[in-house]
């Protein structure tokens, strides 16, 4: 178990300096990418772009740039070139708003799906599972902005129900407003897994029911629940716990940048969303470490939690 | 039947199950009647498809499903388990009727301890403390001859032998001390040595438990070993039933002849091929009229064509043998006789 963690640590830093660089390769071959033009403006002088490029850097060449550009991540000191804000100021104010989208849709898809995917398996081939596979085929082939921007303005802007996109602080206005301001986003981003999920939910225990240890445990006298629950449920749900950590680690990490976007929840998606329209490399590069980070970590929690499910996998070194 | 009926623990009449398929309605068990008494080995023998899982799953409710359908009764003392209701059903098994399964390598939850899996059938049914229940698993492993018990019933079953396994799944079926165990081909899934040990074991639990027990299997080498009496099954149907030593030294069915004409004997100088049955057994959906082995049967004439009933032999030998076939029994020794002196006691066997 120490070995793994080490392990993971270290292939961790690999992918994330992979990643960092090629962030900024790609960003410094980008055509109309040079910062120095875009910082001076339209009537810019060579002159003044001159000037730019010496005060920012952007004169030395592209290692030098990019191992200081790394250090002011590390440090904190990074500013945006579109607006000279503080970077990782904005993530931190940003922050809350992802968490709290990524862990209520995260906990909601995972409920929804897996009460769908057991409802429709114990119905399989009655028109109730009919009925449930083609709204969850709907469900997973909506778009999130269409349908993000239909219940923003039926159910926000029309009918009042709940507040028109932005996000609440529970500090200044409350649980209740903060609540209703995440109800929309919650729910939009979690229709989308919670088709995937009930339908994998689904074949995975049509794929159990059939096993041999569950004619085993009918066998022992347990009651039809007892067997779905300890024996079917249980084996079934370990592949969709490593989907739910994989899926979740992306959307904690700024991954739901449609969702923020059409509910203005200015969280770390949305400011990725925006910094890479303006070819803002500072912002670009953090977010995607940042969400580089969320990803290896809940990949590595996901390995752990696998194999305390199912005893048969090893952590290999 | 000899036995007083207060012993009596099983009583089959006329059981018929059929599943409806795509191709068309499988008769996979067509009216088997037999009874089991308490301390008593039966074995229902027979090749693969010819009924014997199906009747044994069905013992246990294991058959239920849309499909299926059901005909006679199965009664375990008062319930039959063919009719009873889903709760009926659910508190005997696992705890008067329980059943040991073919392969072990499958039959346990992989990512549940093995104690707790026992557990969790003890506490189905009995009222017990986990710490009860506990020490009752860890005696019960140690019963089927499980080394170091205690620390075993912290395994996983990918942590223990396919031999090690099946005795868990003895050790599980033995849990409620059921009065009825169905084994349904225990020792088909390992190595010969194993399955004698595992052979032994079931003997001991017959011994102490005075249990008594259904062993379905097609090898005659293990029903040689344990069994007490033998129904014979061909193609859904039960064609002959009798003591062992009734079945193996005066055998009156001639698929019974060619059944035991298959396996090598070591008393017998061996025959230049090993004698088989010719033809392959009927299919299930449209079975042949009459005797369903007549298609087969090198003695087969008219008097097969109407439905043959389980008749009881005529003229001497032990009381309770039976078989369907409508041979004169006079006849089926002449045969016999003539087959012995060949070395093959399946007449079609050199054909």
């Amino acid at each position: 178990m120490g070995r793994f963690v080490v392990r993971r640590v270290a292939g961790m830093l690999v992918v994330m300096f992979a990643v960092s660089v090629l962030t900024f390769l790609i960003f410094n071959v980008i055509p109309n990418g040079d910062p120095a033009d875009r910082m001076a403006g339209r009537n810019s002088t060579p002159v003044q772009i001159a000037a730019i490029e010496r005060e920012w850097g952007f004169d030395k060449p592209i290692y030098t740039q990019y191992l200081t550009t790394m250090e002011k991540v590390f440090t904190g000191d990074l500013i945006s070139y579109a607006n000279q804000t503080s970077v990782v100021e904005e993530i931190k104010r940003g922050i809350p708003r992802t968490f709290a989208l990524a862990i209520g849709a995260a906990l909601i898809w995972l409920a929804m799906g897996t009460a769908l995917g057991l409802y429709t398996a114990m119905r399989a081939g009655r028109f109730s599972d009919t009925l449930v596979t083609v709204l969850a085929l709907i469900g997973i082939s909506m778009p999130v902005f269409w349908l993000g921007a239909l219940a923003s303005y039926y159910l926000g802007f029309k009918l009042g129900v709940f507040p028109n996109g932005g996000y609440a602080e529970i500090g200044e206005a409350g649980l209740w407003e903060w609540v209703k301001h995440m109800i929309l986003p919650w729910t939009v981003l979690a229709t989308l897994f919670v088709g995937v999920y009930s339908r994998v939910l689904r074949s995975n225990i049509l794929d159990t029911i059939n096993d041999d240890y569950v004619r085993t445990a009918r066998a022992k006298g347990l009651t039809e629940r007892r067997v779905m629950v300890h024996h079917v449920l249980r084996n079934s749900l370990i592949p969709i716990v490593t989907l739910w950590g994989l899926d979740f680690g992306a959307v904690l990490g700024g991954g739901a940048i449609l969702t923020e976007t059409v509910f203005d929840l200015q969280g770390v998606g949305q400011y990725f969303a925006e910094s890479i329209g303006q070819l803002d490399v500072p912002p670009v590069l953090a977010v995607t470490l940042f969400g580089a980070f969320f990803i290896v970590l809940l990949n590595t929690i996901v390995d752990i939690v696998y194999a305390a499910l199912d005893p048969r996998i090893r952590l290999s070194r | 039947m000899t036995a007083p009926s207060s012993d009596l623990l099983l009583d089959v009449q006329d059981l018929k199950v059929s599943f409806a398929t795509e191709e068309g309605v499988v008769q996979a068990v067509d009216e088997v009647s037999f009874q089991l008494h308490a301390g008593e080995v039966l074995a229902i023998v027979g090749e693969s498809g010819s009924g014997k899982s199906v009747t044994a799953m069905t013992l246990m409710g294991l058959t239920r499903s849309p499909n299926a359908r059901f005909a006679g009764t199965a009664r375990l003392r008062r319930l039959d388990l063919v009719r009873a209701r889903d709760d009926e059903l659910r508190a005997v098994r696992g705890e008067e009727i329980a059943m040991v399964f073919q392969d072990p390598m499958t039959s346990l939850n992989p990512v549940q301890r093995i104690g707790r899996q026992i557990v969790e059938q003890i506490q189905a049914h009995r009222d017990v403390s986990g710490g009860e229940a506990r020490d009752q698993v860890v005696g019960l492993l140690e019963r089927v001859g499980i080394p170091r018990a205690r620390e075993r019933f912290g395994s996983y079953p990918h942590e223990l032998s396919g031999g090690m396994r099946q005795r868990v799944m003895i050790a599980m079926a033995l849990s409620c001390d059921p009065s009825v165990l169905i084994a349904d081909e225990p020792t088909t899934a390992l190595d010969v040595t194993i399955q004698a040990q595992i052979l032994q074991v079931l003997k001991e639990l017959r011994e102490r438990t005075n249990a008594g027990i259904v062993l379905v299997t097609h090898d005659l080498g293990v029903v040689a070993e344990i069994a007490d009496r033998i129904a014979v099954m061909y193609a859904g149907r039960i064609v002959e039933e009798g003591s062992t030593d009734e079945i193996f030294y005066n055998p009156q069915h001639p698929y019974t002849w060619g059944l035991l004409g298959s396996i090598t004997r070591v008393d017998r100088p061996r025959p230049a091929r090993l004698p088989s049955i010719p033809g392959l057994p009927p299919s299930l959906i449209t079975p042949p009229q009459g005797c369903h082995f007549r298609p087969r049967c090198p003695h087969a004439h008219d008097a097969c064509l109407p439905r043959p009933e389980l008749l009881a032999r005529l003229g001497g030998g032990e009381s309770g043998h039976t078989d369907r076939c409508v041979m004169a029994p006079a006849r089926k020794a002449q045969l016999r006789r003539a087959g012995e002196r060949i070395g093959l006691v399946a007449g079609g066997a050199t054909q």
